[in-house]
């Protein structure tokens, strides 16, 4: 059953159109890769998906509903919850009240809010620095508690916006174990939009490759790797796409 | 933050006990002064209206310059049924929160439009327009004549009460707030409105909210204001520099976003202000009388400078300080 | 008709002073990206010591401008360096931290002057006494001109031709000099200039100088037709931020046309509406503007 359907989705910034009729489904439970080069119009999906940006035309159903013109947070509320490429921490309030005012969507009662904050943060491998100030996490833990705060919205669509990105090693295989978790023992659908290819080739169930607004490759990992129009767009923007892959 | 623990909404901590009990016996220290006792009521509205404009920029990001708008309206809403028809001020400690919320709801429509500089402008505005209006429509405000009220006690002891109730239940409802869904909400849109958005926080609505109960707050202190003094004209309660830029002030000197934040600064504000009203208690020369505002004014500018977090927000690095310079003292002698 | 010709001719010659006095505040919005709430109290630091110059050393008014405005500049280089510029780095809850330094600065002044000159009004008078000697005020002072059945105050003909003089000065420096441009190009982008090579810090330090240079002008050219009292500032800062508003943040063009309508709203309120009304006019325009127009006029003359 799908949980997301993406039809003809558009988006122009003035003459520019950042997103050309991009029409795809995620089904439930899966893990969606999204990958395109810079600039190709993925964090601008992700920013029409949760009503950032308004659609120029296109629908955007979630659940058989259709919240293309919901707001943000009714978007939120929804169950479609994100994290920013650009973290955005409640930068003085402690990890803790950051994972609880994300619970509070879901939560009325303060005691509610924190329990679920607690599994989260376990979840997400943050309880030891649970009253630590969210500003003076280290990256590795500012990338997880923006996948925690989103989490304690109990999304079942998690969009994840390049959360391993700056990571050392150990902490990109950390945060694929994290990641794999909220799929298979939470059971909530992820798409990810990720630059390091090993975390989106080992992940993904199934691979959207779009370049300059427009889908240009959709299918297994393995099969869209090979795909000569992905190669092209890689190559044309002077990637090279085998360094790529083994990063 | 203090995040973590939830209080009952009379469960008090031993701090907060000592400082409601010490409110509460103060004026009876001062019993040999009416004057010093009014004083103790002045400080008690300081308090409210540092609560109400803290909640709103302290807690939720939205600093307002014009709250003397919620002030005044909330002191003419217990003015003006009296002025036309008779009826008692006291009144006013209902209705006054009630006009002061619905003219804060038309505000929140116009300015929470607005971004950054705009806001403030927008708010410092509303207030200035008021006091204007209120100044010309005679017919209907008595101008700048301002209203008069026989007050209903001479002595000071009834109104102190009244107001250090007002007060302290004002700092129990924001204790409670900043405990609860709401005060998460207001912080995280303080922080990061896009991040609150996508957190499922509704960030107009809340900000409104927000709006609304500081309205209530200041509408309560106008009204107590009026029922107290017996006088009001809109120079004095719709004033840019006495009521709206002295709240911020208060907030700042005591603590942006703490609870007891302006408690402290109204009390700190007060205590200058008749340190050197009174020339030192009358120990110093006769001039130092006339420089308590350039004091209090030094004083902002010094606190926003090295303290920005106020007295009570920087709090435990001022207490680091003193124990350090203690250690230092004794370990010399 | 006379009545709404002399009103108008009022209008645009207080229009044009005031018009210095937005672009001084718009200037600084631009580059230090803060609403200087101690513009009006700047500008009355330079009407004391317009009126200290007359009063004790019988110097016309006008000539003070060479002695008010390196003065205040001075000073303001002194606020911005010490007071503002330091806070840019600091961590604070409220991001209006600059904002309320200056309503702090502001409030510094006017206690300052309280404190020096008591809290009574004060203007030009007539005669002042030096070394034993009456000397007269200046007779152009006193007089209008009459062109047909319209008077023009001289004094206020004589503010608008130096408002004008200034601004055309504040366009050259700002077009044709290397340090005009850096203030232009750390307006548009702080990052680029800094990238550019544009020492930005000093810059914004000397941009609050600038703009309060233009203030003290102000405040020199309005002694003769204005009072002067403490709490004159705030009056001041309003009228400045209407006048920026109206004009767009940040722009200059926008300024001379926010200055100019503020002039001529408060003249024609105060003939046609009431004369209590007269602030409230500029109030309720900016208001309007603010909600309806949030880019001023820039949006129409995109300067």
């Amino acid at each position: 059953m799908s949980i997301l359907e993406i039809d003809g989705l558009t988006k122009h910034f003035g003459g520019l159109t950042a997103v050309d009729h991009v029409s795809f489904e995620v089904q439930e439970g899966e893990i969606l890769g999204l990958i395109g080069p810079n600039g190709s119009g993925k964090t601008t999906l992700f920013n029409l998906i949760n009503s950032f940006y308004t659609v120029s035309s296109g629908k955007i159903i979630f659940n058989k509903q259709d919240i293309t013109h919901l707001k943000t947070n009714e978007i939120a509320k929804a169950g479609i919850g994100r994290t920013f490429q650009v973290v955005k921490p409640l930068k003085r309030l402690s990890v803790e009240d950051n994972v609880m005012a994300g619970a509070f969507a879901r939560e009325n009662s303060f005691s509610g809010a924190r329990e679920v904050a607690h599994e989260v943060l376990k979840f997400c491998h943050l309880d030891d620095y649970s009253q630590m100030k969210a500003d003076s996490l280290p990256i590795g833990g500012r990338k997880r508690l923006e996948i925690a705060k989103a989490l304690a919205t109990r999304p079942s669509l998690l969009l994840l916006d390049e959360t391993a990105a700056g990571l050392n090693p150990t902490e990109v295989v950390e945060a694929i174990q994290i990641m794999k978790n909220i799929r298979d023992e939470l059971g909530i659908t992820i798409i990810i939009v990720e630059h390091i290819m090993k975390v989106i080739m080992t992940i993904s169930d199934r691979i959207l490759a779009i370049a300059h607004g427009s889908t240009i490759a959709e299918g297994k990992p393995e099969i869209v790797a090979q795909d000569p129009a992905v190669i092209q767009a890689y190559l044309g923007s002077e990637f090279n796409i085998g360094d790529h892959f083994n990063a | 933050m203090t995040n973590n623990t939830q209080n009952g909404f009379f469960k008090l901590t031993k701090f907060e006990f000592t400082a409601i009990a010490i409110i509460m016996i103060s004026p009876l220290l001062f019993s040999w002064s009416m004057y010093f006792q009014g004083l103790l009521i002045i400080v008690m509205l300081w308090i409210i209206l540092g609560l109400s404009w803290n909640l709103m920029a302290g807690y939720t990001g939205q600093v307002s310059f014009g709250h003397a708008a919620f002030f005044g309206i909330g002191a003419y809403a217990a003015a003006l049924p009296y002025f036309h028809w008779r009826i008692s001020p006291w009144w006013g400690l209902i209705t006054g929160p009630i006009v002061a919320v619905a003219f804060g709801y038309f505000l929140g429509k116009l300015v929470f439009k607005l971004k950054g500089p705009y806001f403030a402008l927008g708010t410092l505005a509303s207030g200035e327009i008021l006091r204007i209006i209120f100044g010309e429509e005679e017919l209907i405000t008595n101008g700048h004549n301002g209203i008069f009220y026989m007050t209903t006690w001479t002595s000071k002891l009834p109104y102190f009460y009244i107001a250090a109730a007002l007060a302290i239940f004002s700092i129990l409802i924001i204790r409670k707030i900043i405990q609860s869904k709401l005060g998460f909400y207001f912080l995280s849109i303080r922080e990061d409105q896009d991040a609150a958005e996508a957190l499922g926080i509704d960030t107009v609505k809340y900000k409104n909210l927000s709006l609304a109960i500081s309205a209530a707050m200041a509408g309560v202190a106008g009204a107590f204001y009026m029922i107290y003094m017996g006088f009001i004209d809109p120079e004095v309660v719709f004033a840019l520099h006495n009521i709206s830029i002295i709240t911020i002030l208060v907030g700042i000197i005591g603590g942006v976003g703490t609870i007891w934040g302006p408690a402290v600064g109204a009390i700190v504000m007060i205590f200058i202000q008749e340190l050197f009203r009174s020339s030192l208690f009358g120990l110093g020369p006769e001039w130092l009388s006339r420089l308590h505002s350039l004091v209090f004014g030094a004083l902002v500018v010094l606190i926003i400078l090295y303290m920005a977090g106020g007295i009570v927000g920087d709090w435990p690095i001022i207490a680091n300080k003193i124990k350090s310079w203690k250690n230092k003292t004794e370990g010399q002698s | 008709m006379e009545t709404f010709l002399q009103t108008l001719a009022s209008g645009i010659l207080i229009g044009g002073l005031y018009a210095i006095i937005g672009i001084g505040m718009t200037l600084i919005m631009g580059v230090l990206n803060i609403i200087n709430l101690a513009h009006g109290q700047i500008l009355m630091i330079s009407m004391y010591i317009t009126w200290v110059l007359w009063h004790y050393f019988g110097i016309d008014p006008y000539m003070s401008i060479f002695i008010t405005i390196p003065t205040v500049f001075l000073i303001a280089e002194g606020i911005s360096k010490y007071f503002l510029h330091p806070l840019i780095d600091k961590d604070s809850i409220l991001p209006e931290n600059q904002v309320l330094m200056t309503v702090g600065i502001g409030m510094v002044i006017m206690e300052l002057a309280r404190t020096i000159f008591t809290s009574d009004f004060k203007s030009i008078s007539p005669t002042t006494t030096l070394r034993g000697e009456k000397i007269d005020i200046p007779g152009y002072l006193q007089n209008s001109i009459h062109i047909a059945n319209i008077s023009i105050s001289i004094p206020l003909l004589i503010a608008f031709s130096i408002s004008i003089f200034l601004t055309l000065g504040l366009f050259l420096f700002l077009t044709k000099t290397d340090k005009g441009r850096s203030v232009r190009a750390t307006a548009q982008d702080k990052g680029a200039a800094a990238l550019m090579g544009i020492s930005t810090a000093k810059i914004t330090i000397l941009t609050y100088g600038i703009g309060s240079a233009l203030d003290a002008a102000a405040g020199s050219l309005l002694l003769p037709i204005y009072y002067l009292y403490p709490d004159v500032g705030p009056i001041f800062t309003v009228k400045a931020f209407v006048i920026t508003i109206l004009g767009g943040l940040g722009s200059t063009v926008g300024a001379i046309f926010g200055g100019l309508i503020l002039g001529l709203a408060e003249t024609f309120g105060a003939t046609y509406i009431s004369m209590g009304y007269k602030d409230a006019v500029g109030l309720i325009i900016f208001l309007l503007v603010l909600v309806f127009f949030p880019g001023g006029l820039k949006r129409f003359t995109k300067v």
